[in-house]
């Protein structure tokens, strides 16, 4: 068994050594730029992108003229919101979100409220979903776009987007969805799912990182996009540059393994995650499910262990590689925002920790990672004042705490 | 996040983890943090004249925390009250090599060890004060 065990798969995965067969003929034998029309070299690297085309279209359920090739969700989103935002206001100048997204939409919902758009950033429940009503509700006449994303990156639960997509069709609004994490993990299908702009990382799929895609639906309706990046007009006029060659045949692969494995996989790590789970429940006591147990990614575990602050915690499992969401562990020193808008408390945010199984995640390491998280969580509570409050039978949401003087 | 080895040596070996009586009259308690803001530490002192003759902490937080609070017990055992409220913050932070994102676990643990002294004088008097009244 290799230490530490990485656990971090929502965070980032490891490169499939198929995929990396498949890339390496595109650094130093086929290196062509896929744009050069008049020679053998950008023939095969353009027949090159256009059968990854064909592979990521495969796994959406899209048209392989509507895959748009990025650098990864962070501009796929920002390519898609500004860029809608742009191309439609005059139609309107509201967009809908949810707090619980990825910073990388918040924080371009916040640029475009600088430009005078209106953003309404509706708050998931406590499970961190939102509902078809609360969208329902928030919508009006000048909404353009609604932005929600498929599965969260900490909890793993998944928004009811189908319904959600039906209803902006038949709205005539467009839904833009972050599916970073649910792609490759649950069936995604952009026609059945009414979506009509949708992001993917190659990173978070087992591929390599810096390569990503927007779909851009092209008829019911046809989505225009105002480009983010002007150049030699790539990408349809979306999104110039030159094509990253290797990394677009890497995610090419990574989806079609992705998709011939899909259900395989997902059963898989759901046995691996569940095992987890029922370990921490029945051996600690005062566990916390953070997520929806329904509606949730199979690989996704997010637990708080009340009274053991979770940067404490992670020292105490260095032997494995996982996330929290306390706030001693970001830059910030805010706990996680998600945690926080699903009204958790924020004393169970820092004691937070993502346990994100993979495929080449082993029951072996699970069953290890399981001793030890316990092991130091009832080591931890030994240390802990509040864990001898609460055995005391101390209510400590009536304590009167004494902030410190900083 | 990389930690000196004094604070993994703290985390991994803390130095005095328990509890006092804090009903008796030669023992004091300070909690200082909260909950919410992911640090709470309780220092309590046991004192004989005006000696810390014991001290044991429960901390709720970082591993600077619990390294700040730990180190903190062990500096204020068989100090005097006044020796022990002389000690300041950036003592343990040079001792422990804290980085600046870490400061206020330190200072958490000054706040600690003055709450504790207080909590025991405040105690005291009252008592002195009750037993005065009572002759």
């Amino acid at each position: 068994m290799k230490l530490p065990i990485y656990l971090d798969h929502q965070a980032t995965t490891p490169c499939d050594p198929r995929v990396v067969e498949a890339m390496l003929p595109y650094f130093t034998e086929h290196y062509g730029n896929a744009a050069s029309r008049n020679h053998k070299y950008g023939w095969a690297a353009e027949e090159a992108v256009e059968r990854s085309r064909e592979q990521i279209a495969a796994l959406l359920g899209a048209n392989a003229k509507e895959i748009v090739f990025t650098s990864g969700s962070t501009e796929s989103i920002n390519l898609a919101l500004k860029g809608a935002a742009e191309m439609y206001a005059d139609k309107g100048k509201h967009i809908i979100t949810c707090q619980a997204e990825h910073k990388a939409v918040l924080d371009v919902c916040k640029h475009l409220e600088q430009q005078g758009f209106e953003v309404t950033y509706l708050q998931p429940d406590k499970s961190g979903r939102v509902s078809l009503e609360q969208v329902a509700a928030a919508l009006r006449p000048d909404t353009i776009v609604v932005a929600l994303m498929w599965a969260n990156n900490e909890v793993g639960t998944l928004n009811p987007i189908r319904e959600i997509g039906a209803l902006c069709h038949e709205k005539g609004v467009l839904l833009f969805t972050d599916a970073t994490q649910a792609a490759g993990k649950i069936p995604v299908d952009v026609e059945a799912d009414h979506v009509d702009m949708l992001c993917l990382s190659g990173h978070k799929i087992y591929g390599p990182k810096g390569v990503g895609v927007l779909y851009v639906r092209r008829k019911n309706p046809r989505v225009r996009l105002v480009a983010q990046m002007d150049g030699g007009g790539h990408e349809r006029g979306m999104r110039s540059g030159t094509l990253n060659v290797p990394g677009i045949v890497g995610l090419g692969k990574a989806c079609e393994l992705a998709r011939t494995e899909l259900e395989s996989e997902a059963k898989r790590s759901a046995e691996l995650r569940d095992h987890l789970e029922k370990r921490i429940f029945s051996e600690l006591d005062f566990v916390h499910l953070n997520g929806n147990r329904e509606h949730r990614l199979p690989n996704n575990l997010n637990i708080s262990f009340a009274f053991v602050e979770g940067e404490s915690l992670l020292m105490g499992i260095s032997d494995i590689a996982v996330s929290s969401g306390s706030a001693c562990t970001s830059a910030s020193l805010e706990p996680s925002h998600v945690l926080r808008s699903m009204d958790v408390g924020e004393d169970l945010a820092h004691s937070s920790i993502r346990f994100g199984v993979g495929r080449f995640t082993t029951r072996e390491e699970v069953d290890f990672a399981a001793d030890k998280v316990i092991a130091a969580v009832k080591r931890l509570r030994e240390l802990s004042p509040l864990y001898e409050m609460a055995q005391e039978g101390i209510d400590l949401k009536t304590v009167k705490w004494q902030a410190a003087s900083h | 996040m990389a930690y000196s080895n004094k604070v993994l040596d703290h985390y991994n070996n803390p130095r005095n983890v328990g509890s006092l009586d804090k009903g008796s009259t030669q023992v004091g308690t300070g909690v200082v943090g909260a909950p919410e803001c992911g640090d709470v530490m309780k220092l309590q002192i046991q004192v004989e004249g005006d000696r810390i003759v014991d001290a044991k902490f429960k901390t709720f937080g970082c591993g600077s925390a619990i390294a700040s609070s730990s180190l903190a017990t062990e500096w204020i055992k068989g100090k005097t009250l006044d020796e022990a409220l002389a000690i300041q913050n950036t003592q343990i932070v040079e001792e422990l090599s804290l980085p600046p994102v870490k400061i206020h676990c330190s200072v958490l643990a000054e706040d600690a060890i003055k709450a504790a002294i207080h909590d025991y004088k405040s105690k005291n008097s009252a008592e002195s004060a009750t037993n005065e009244a009572a002759h």
